[in-house]
């Protein structure tokens, strides 16, 4: 059960994250996996009144504060533009309307879940976020901070470029976690692949090996997501073994793959 | 710590605990519609309309409620009644216990999406769990609404 001592709204960034530096704080996002633990906080710090709710489009970027809901990228004409609809792709699977209308987008990236499809499809889409005391940094340098960092997400900023990207993932049931979730992006002849859900945190891989410079095709794609699956460490859990995991991967590969290339 | 909510349409003065949660504010505050299930984000048994936006109240603080509009089904009656009798017609309700959360999404639905397709309607009901009936009752019984609707307008 989570017991909150104090609740405060902060009215400033420097407030929050001062506030943040105490170990028996905590920042609120959506508050849906905080809820689950078994903890207690002494002050609980919302960030719902520092207009971090909100997606700017800028002349060469999309600006989305921490406090954005997942349901609003889902909807969110601009991104979906952008990616093809990778973006309500990666988010619309995940429990409910009613869950995504809570969840924020800062929560889902700060806590670099494993399971995290919001991880996985922002990692290739050369995103950065801008933590308040660390600044701007790219996606994958954040996913790679130590845990024990007490920063404050305050945006996440995708560059608007021509790119293509493909979002899939295999779920046992529906709305339930992903067993494996794999994201793929093009951007001037440029591949990045990211597994997430493995089950660990997402990684990012690039086509080292060349396989793709050549185009898309059945035989070059089928070879990437094989190499893909053999480069990136699988784990078993209840949802799945790490050998599933890895046939998974290379399938779901493939298949973003030639979506990229069907359009 | 107080908080001023409008809680189906009354403006009110609350005091709660920081970590009271809205499930259980607006229970106290007699919306006894408000189903508690999982409580772990999942049956959306406990949806109700914040600013008029579902969300699951069992995962929201009763202070970050402090300044917005809440409304439960106690609240929606009016809005509720029209199609509630085509899900009842289906017997789609069984035990009844999700049906209140069910109704509030469905609610959130058609006033995003009037004429919803079937699959649509899936997709945005797919955080209610009813362990009864499998859903396709209350499929049925929403098709069969919107389609009394478009008859009753056309006609």
């Amino acid at each position: 059960m989570l017991k909150i001592a104090n609740y405060v709204r902060a009215k400033s960034l420097e407030e929050a994250y001062t506030l943040a530096q105490k170990r028996t704080n905590v920042i609120l996002g959506g508050m849906l996996w905080l809820k689950m633990q078994n903890r207690s906080v002494q002050t609980a710090i919302d960030l719902c009144d520092l207009g971090l709710d909100k997606i700017e489009e800028q002349d060469d970027c999309f600006s989305i504060g921490a406090m954005v809901s997942l349901r609003a990228l889902e909807m969110h004409p601009g991104l979906n533009a952008l990616t093809q609809g990778a973006m309500a792709e990666a988010v619309k699977h995940i429990v409910g309307v009613q869950f995504r209308n809570l969840a924020t987008l800062g929560g889902s990236l700060y806590g670099r879940f494993g399971f995290s499809d919001v991880l996985t499809l922002f990692q290739v889409l050369d995103a950065e976020v801008e933590l308040y005391h660390h600044g701007i940094m790219k996606i994958n340098d954040f996913a790679q901070l130590p845990r024990t960092t007490r920063d404050l997400l305050v945006r996440v900023i995708v560059p608007k470029r021509s790119m293509r990207v493909c979002y899939l993932s295999q779920r046992n049931t529906a709305t339930d976690f992903p067993v494996v979730a794999c994201a793929v992006s093009e951007t001037d002849g440029k591949y990045l692949c990211a597994v997430g859900a493995r089950p660990g945190a997402a990684v990012v891989f690039t086509d080292e090996q060349g396989l793709l410079c050549g185009g898309i095709t059945q035989e070059s794609a089928e070879a990437f997501g094989k190499e893909i699956a053999n480069r990136a460490s699988f784990g078993s859990n209840t949802r799945a073994s790490a050998a599933y995991r890895k046939q998974v991967c290379a399938v779901l590969v493939r298949r973003c793959l030639m979506q990229i290339k069907e359009g | 710590m107080e908080i001023k909510v409008t809680l189906n349409g009354k403006k009110m003065v609350a005091s709660v605990e920081p970590d009271t949660l809205l499930i259980d504010f607006v229970r106290h505050h007699g919306c006894l519609s408000v189903k508690r299930g999982c409580e772990t984000a999942n049956c959306g048994l406990c949806t109700v309309l914040m600013d008029g936006v579902p969300v699951l109240s069992c995962s929201v603080l009763a202070a970050r409620a402090n300044g917005h509009s809440i409304q439960t089904l106690e609240g929606l009656q009016e809005e509720a009644n029209e199609f509630i009798g085509f899900i009842a017609d289906q017997g789609a309700e069984q035990c009844g216990f999700c049906n209140p959360g069910y109704v509030m999404n469905t609610i959130a639905l058609l006033r995003e999406n009037p004429d919803p397709t079937d699959d649509e309607i899936k997709a945005y009901l797919a955080g209610n769990l009813c362990r009864c009936s499998g859903y396709e009752g209350q499929l049925r019984g929403i098709r069969n609404y919107l389609n009394w609707k478009k008859e009753a307008h056309n006609g």
